[in-house]
């Protein structure tokens, strides 16, 4: 709104109100400077195409497409033309323990990765960046960022391989004489499990953003705290905390608007092993009941209500940093 | 990265041994978790049927390596067909993504382009409310969409993340350098080709680096949109190493040419690694520079 109130305020500064006196003659120059604007630009305009018609197909065609939510959706019939229901999909979803079940293990797991997950990329780069030798810390970056390009197929199966009932970690706990460990398809295990995983593939690769935060600390800040007598933990606790700060807020903020999503490759990847029961998150429900089930209204039902939801937790989370006097997402 | 100087400050106090002894220690764990798994999967691969089953299957150093499951992978059609389907796949996506992303951010980045503020307006609401699995799977097989490889693609033409970090990235050229090419008699197309690309090839090869991982590693939409024979590398790896399927059961080798099928899963996770193992280090420097540059300008 604001920016469509700033755009036609510089096109006003460029251009002095020719005719103050006749409105017609004005607003018409008004539609001349925009076609001006228009001709001018029109290569950067001509370039916008592509991907504008991107958007509008795949995210805004989807954004409608959400209509199947109160539909049944009758394959062939197509989406238009399959009755609506109202809100009947919604009230049985309500009422479908499958729905809470797995809607309790996407928060569980949820709050699991926002106390393990969260501040590992935050240790990882204060161990980093307390490196003296430059070399070994460039080494050491290198190794930690490349399991983020690995596919979550790869990482699974790595997984499997190392802590599997055959796999490295057990095999050296027999050979040693101890107690193997059941990991793999124990759905009790199942939680730590994912996390764990989840910590392997992204947590080096989350230091990035922290490094960058620690490197723009003003050094004459530390310098000065020495000085004053402030040892290595006062430091940390006084100048690098405070300093960081900001950036940590934002994380923060952008994961708690996403805490529905936990991952649906990882998860949709392993919830066989370990069955609905443990490893059904909101997204694996809609793929189950949508895809594989063709129960297409009610999982578009359950998505439009995950999506829903994640919306206004983005919203509500930048409400609160704002209160707070932190930066936020958007303004 | 090297903003900070490698010699200790004035002020800093000399570090306690204890202190350097672990950090030195924490820092060999950190490697040792990430590569330990990785040599696991290397040597797996390149072991001998006996060594794999005398030790329950796996094996951290093959004594006689051997080549025989990569020979038994490659012999059976599948993953070589489905490994040419990948390269293919990742070459054009990245080529497309790689093009509108540009062209997008490009524009979005000048000032005072015809409909550039609703347009930004418009792609930033989109990161409140991604688009649902149903409705974009609905949208693909409405439009005719399926079996096709055009499904891999159309629904993840542009990452918003990517096109911010370019369009940071172009706002940071100086506007200076824009008016001389604009003096010269340059239009917006040329200024792109001229003077914004070949300043721009830190964040282009990040960007791309990311478009084409995330190609190359996609397999959800794989599994949803095409045949069976139709399968690029890492769905094919999902259903024969996840999966739980045997390679030997599947068609995969050539009958008679049996390797333990530990060997010919982990041949099949390498050759699906290896070439982000490859391009990993050529890119690896930018990250810093073209991501943060990028995102922090806007």
């Amino acid at each position: 709104m604001s920016a469509v109130t700033k755009d036609r305020a510089e096109i006003e500064a460029v251009t002095p109100p020719t005719e103050p006196t006749n409105g017609a003659i004005a607003s018409k120059s008004r539609r001349g400077e925009r076609w001006k604007r228009f001709h001018r630009t029109r290569v950067l305009v001509l370039l916008m195409v592509p991907g504008l018609v991107y958007f509008l197909v795949f995210h805004y065609g989807a954004f409608i497409a959400n209509a199947v939510a109160f539909k049944e959706y009758v394959p062939f019939d197509g989406l238009w033309a399959s009755p609506w229901v109202g809100t009947e999909n919604f009230s049985r979803m309500f009422g479908d323990p499958d729905f809470w079940h797995a809607t309790w293990n996407t928060l569980f797991i949820a709050v699991l990765q926002l106390v393990f997950f969260f501040p590992a990329p935050l240790a990882l780069a204060l161990l980093l960046h307390s490196l003296s030798s430059d070399l070994l810390r460039r080494f050491t970056q290198s190794v930690i960022y490349l399991p983020h390009f690995l596919s979550w197929v790869v990482v699974v199966a790595l997984f499997q391989q190392v802590l599997g009932d055959t796999g490295l970690l057990n095999a050296t706990l027999s050979d040693a004489g101890l107690h193997t460990v059941d990991i793999i398809g124990n759905p009790d295990a199942y939680k730590p499990l994912v996390v764990l995983e989840v910590i392997w593939k992204d947590a080096g690769w989350g230091t990035i953003i922290f490094l960058a935060a620690l490197m723009q600390v003003n050094e004459q800040l530390y310098e000065a705290a020495a000085i004053d007598g402030a040892g290595p933990w006062r430091r940390f606790w006084h100048v690098t905390l405070p300093s960081i700060r900001p950036i940590v807020i934002l994380l923060l903020i952008m994961r708690l608007g996403d805490i529905l999503s936990v991952g649906f490759e990882q998860m949709l990847l392993q919830r066989q092993s370990v069955g609905p029961e443990a490893g059904e998150v909101l997204d694996t429900f809609v793929f189950w009941q949508g895809i594989v089930g063709g129960d297409t209204g009610y999982a578009a039902a359950a998505g439009l209500f995950k999506g829903v939801v994640g919306a206004a937790l983005v919203f509500t989370a930048n409400r609160v940093a704002h209160r707070l006097g932190e930066q936020g997402v958007y303004k | 990265m090297s903003s900070q100087s490698p010699v200790r400050p004035a002020w800093m106090e000399r570090p306690r041994p204890l202190t350097k002894a672990a950090k030195g220690v924490a820092v060999i764990i950190v490697l040792a978790l990430v590569l330990i798994p990785f040599l696991v999967i290397v040597s797996t691969s390149l072991a001998s049927n006996r060594e794999v089953v005398d030790n329950g299957g796996w094996v951290l150093w093959p004594t006689e390596p051997t080549l025989r499951a990569y020979r038994t992978v490659i012999s059976g059609g599948i993953v070589t067909k489905a490994l040419g389907v990948s390269v293919a796949l990742t070459a054009a996506g990245t080529l497309f993504s790689l093009a509108c992303t540009t062209f997008l951010a490009y524009a979005l980045a000048r000032p005072g382009v015809f409909g550039g503020k609703p347009v930004l307006l418009l792609i930033l609401f989109t990161f409140l409310f991604p688009p649902g699995m149903i409705p974009a799977f609905l949208l693909v097989k409405g439009m005719g969409l399926m079996d096709t490889y055009t499904a891999l693609i159309a629904p993840v033409l542009i990452n918003v993340f990517n096109l911010i970090v370019l369009r940071g990235f172009f706002q940071g050229i100086p506007e200076e350098l824009y008016e001389a090419a604009r003096l010269d008699g340059a239009n917006d197309w040329q200024i792109l080709w001229r003077v914004v690309l070949p300043l721009s090839k830190a964040a282009l090869a990040v960007v791309s680096l990311f478009y084409a991982v995330s190609y190359w590693n996609a397999w959800f939409h794989a599994s949803i949109y095409l045949e069976s024979g139709h399968w690029p590398l890492s769905q094919v790896l999902r259903t024969y190493v996840i999966g739980g399927s045997q390679i030997a059961d599947t068609g995969l080798s050539e009958a008679g040419q049996v390797s333990a099928p530990q060997t010919t899963q982990m041949a099949v996770l390498v050759i699906a690694t290896v070439p982000i193992l490859l391009v990993y280090p050529f890119l690896q420097k930018y990250f810093t520079k073209g991501v943060l540059t990028g995102a922090i300008k806007s």
